[in-house]
């Protein structure tokens, strides 16, 4: 196996909060039949920084999330965080860093809620675990200041997730994130349940939660207009491999990669004389003759690589290289 | 030629009885459908838009009553006759029999649970035809086979008796679409098609039935939330909110000159432009909960705009062109002339300047909707389209090679040799260069 690494500071002063070096995630579906749900993925996500993850489904973005908040046990590789290694067997202290550094923010706010709990037991079961308070007055406090700061009422506090639109549920999803005071956050698809008027609303609190926090998002997403709008940095997904990644800018500007390119055409555009004459470019794996097991990420400029071989390198960088 | 009015919705009204009360979900919808053409349906979830096209295939849930309305379907019977009836007065043994499936036909939004996953699919498309033209088995199998073939199935005869689980998302909605076309329909109505399946995916499948639209002169009804794939396939938009139409217009008026403060807000919401400001526009607060009466105007308590007569009288329709009408108080002569929002009418003139020279051929299609991907500083492509913009096009006028039909290489090429001599322009990243270009 072909053992890559990302420069390690992707022309950064700080050092990653998240270093995730050639994670491999695989299921064993029976004695023979193995599912590479991840395979080879190396990436940085930088504290107080976005951190965007695009693919189609199957792609394995999820299983990512997952296996770096460590609810999957990683087959291969290492992953860092904070300095330490959380990938292999957790002792106590690096358990209790990892479980309240690193929080999830889920994809269904319909499901991801306890349907038997009160709001503020659900946001406070964090603290109630590791005893962050001396009072229940000290706790109820900080239920309230985390309510207003997703942009609920204190009186929500003791409702039912029931007794909410999906909007506000996904907010109490994101206090219940954020109370621990976490360094990364990973939003696995936590918008696409919503209606767009609300997700607009979701997204502007992210970032404002970023702003005063500084809080690292893994944003994790197959709608790559939304990615765009959140994120710094993005990494391209297909079939388990990282495809290409750069900032957004460089992904946008000058995406390398056919897959990418299909990814960033297939967008609709919101311009209907234009949008009616366009065909979005077609992507197809099997006959497109790319062999993902066989290339190796390769830099094309600044923080901009892409995974291929050293022939396709040529031929996709020629003619639109700057 | 004439149009042809094949469908006539009109005052429809829905209401649904639930433990919690009656819930007015549709209150008043009338819009019109011709041969040929396509309406989309927008609005969030709620809005009313699926139970509207429910109507129409009488597959309304057991606990909804329609308390009005007429739908007028016109068709050509056995005889040849042209006949008009209401749908809404039919009992649901003839729409089952005349409607469902022979006349108009539903994709639904989720190909996983629309699809009998013990029956091959190829017999699945048969089952229609066979059973409102008792068609012979061979020959329903052998234009099944066409179908497949027509939706892109490639390896149909492979495919004839595979199972839906057997195959991916994808070719399970294009299975989907077989279906709704084995009997030749009039309408069909496709409820969030593309809701459950893949952006790459998304494309492909919007271009399918634009494409056999095209080739059946097939009236659509595409329900969606989503404005991009309304600027994809729509002739006519019907804007709904709180169970009303607020706007409609051709699917230019929509999106150069929306009217309706709601609508202004939808297309604000969306992120992928040029916006490259840090915060993206939000409606605030929730669409209202139906339960209860609804005074004045429902959009009020969310309107920016929102007049003192809006929370006691609900605004008319009001005429904007023959085509366009808005259900806002501020169309009405007497209301303070507020025009959309600056940040809105500096996008839509973008898209005229886009569109435009989309018209004269100096650009491709897919390098404009690319480019405007890439975040593109306006005036910064304004350049480079002149310096360096396909020579093909321009030197060649004889070939006259229509704009939509560069190669994916080709649309690259431009692309980046446009991205290319935009960064020689400005050197800064593209946030900044916007806040140059933009004043």
């Amino acid at each position: 196996m072909t053992t890559e690494r990302l420069p390690e500071h992707d022309g950064r002063q700080d050092s990653p909060l998240l270093e995730v070096h050639n994670l491999k995630q695989y299921f064993h579906g029976g004695r023979h039949y193995v599912v590479k749900a991840v395979d080879d993925v190396s990436f940085n996500v930088y504290p107080g920084e976005t951190y965007g993850l695009v693919g189609e489904s199957g792609s394995g973005k999820t299983t990512i999330g997952r296996s770096v908040i460590r609810l999957y046990d990683p087959t291969a590789g290492t992953i860092t965080f904070n300095g330490k290694d959380i990938s292999g067997k957790l002792d106590k202290p690096t358990e209790q860093m990892l479980h309240t550094d690193m929080q999830m923010i889920f994809q269904d706010p319909m499901a991801c809620l306890n349907p038997r709990k009160k709001v503020a037991d659900i946001i406070a079961e964090g603290l109630d675990i590791h005893h962050m308070y001396q009072s229940q007055a000290e706790r109820k406090q900080k239920v309230a200041e985390m309510l207003y700061k997703v942009g609920l009422a204190p009186e929500h506090a003791e409702r039912y997730p029931h007794q909410f639109s999906g909007g506000q549920r996904q907010r109490v999803g994101i206090a219940r994130a954020l109370i621990m005071n976490p360094k990364l956050i990973i939003a696995d698809e936590c918008i696409s349940a919503l209606d767009v008027s609300i997700q607009a609303q979701v997204v502007n609190l992210m970032k404002d939660i970023q702003d005063e926090t500084g809080t690292a998002y893994l944003f994790i997403a197959h709608d790559l207009s939304m990615v765009k709008y959140i994120s710094d940095r993005i990494g391209v997904l297909h079939l388990g491999h990282l495809l290409e990644t750069g900032t957004k800018d460089e992904i946008f500007d000058n995406p390398v990669h056919p897959y990418t390119q299909s990814l960033i055409s297939a967008i609709p555009c919101p311009n209907p004389r234009v949008e009616k004459r366009r065909v979005a470019m077609h992507y197809d794996y099997k006959t497109s003759g790319i062999d993902y097991d066989k290339g190796t990420l390769r830099l094309i400029s600044g923080t901009h690589y892409v995974r291929s071989t050293e022939e396709e390198f040529d031929r996709w960088t020629k003619g639109h290289q700057i | 030629m004439a149009r042809e009015r094949i469908l006539s919705i009109r005052d429809l009204a829905v209401s649904f009885r639930t433990t919690a009360g009656v819930v007015h979900a549709v209150r008043g919808v009338s819009f019109d459908l011709y041969r040929g053409e396509t309406v989309a349906i927008v609005g969030e979830s709620g809005s009313g838009k699926s139970v509207t096209a429910k109507t129409l295939m009488g597959i309304s849930s057991r606990n909804s009553t329609i308390e009005s309305g007429t739908e007028l379907f016109t068709y050509t019977d056995e005889k040849g006759q042209k006949v008009t009836r209401d749908i809404l007065k039919m009992t649901t043994k003839e729409i089952r029999h005349e409607i469902n499936g022979r006349r108009i036909a539903m994709v639904f939004q989720d190909p996983m649970t629309s699809l009998n996953p013990l029956m091959p699919v190829g017999r699945q498309i048969m089952e229609g035809m066979i059973w409102h033209y008792h068609t012979p088995k061979e020959e329903a199998a052998k234009k099944a086979l066409e179908l497949m073939n027509l939706v892109g199935i490639t390896d149909a005869e492979k495919r004839f008796k595979n199972y839906p689980h057997q195959l991916s998302g994808g070719m399970r909605q294009r299975i989907v679409i077989a279906i709704a076309l084995a009997c030749d329909p009039d309408l069909l109505i496709c409820d969030e098609p593309t809701t459950a399946l893949d952006v790459t995916i998304q494309a492909k499948i919007l271009e399918l039935i634009r494409k056999i639209q095209k080739e059946r002169q097939l009236s659509v009804i595409y329900i969606t939330h989503d404005l991009g794939v309304v600027a994809k396939v729509a002739d006519y938009v019907n804007v709904m909110y709180a169970g009303r139409i607020i706007e409609s217009g051709t699917v230019d008026e929509i999106f150069y000159d929306a009217k309706h403060p709601y609508t202004w807000g939808l297309l604000s919401a969306m992120p992928d432009l040029e916006t490259d400001d840090d915060r993206l526009y939000a409606i605030p607060g929730s669409p209202p909960n139906l339960l209860y009466p609804v005074k004045g105007d429902a959009f009020a308590p969310r309107n920016r705009y929102a007049l003192k007569i809006d929370s006691r009288v609900e605004p008319p329709m009001f005429r904007v062109t023959d085509t366009h009408y808005a259900a806002t108080w501020l169309l009405h002569p007497k209301a303070p002339k507020i025009g959309m929002p600056e940040e809105l009418a500096k996008r839509v003139k973008r898209l005229l300047k886009d569109a435009e020279r989309l018209e004269e051929g100096r650009m491709s299609a897919e390098a404009i909707a690319t480019g405007a991907m890439a975040g593109a500083v306006a005036e910064g492509r304004e350049v480079s389209a002149d310096q360096s913009a396909p020579k093909e096009m321009t030197e060649e006028p004889g070939t006259n090679k229509p704009a939509g039909m560069l190669t994916p290489e080709e649309a690259v090429a431009t692309r980046s040799a446009e991205n290319a001599s935009r960064r020689r322009k400005h050197s800064s990243p593209c946030g900044d260069g916007r806040k140059e270009g933009g004043v």
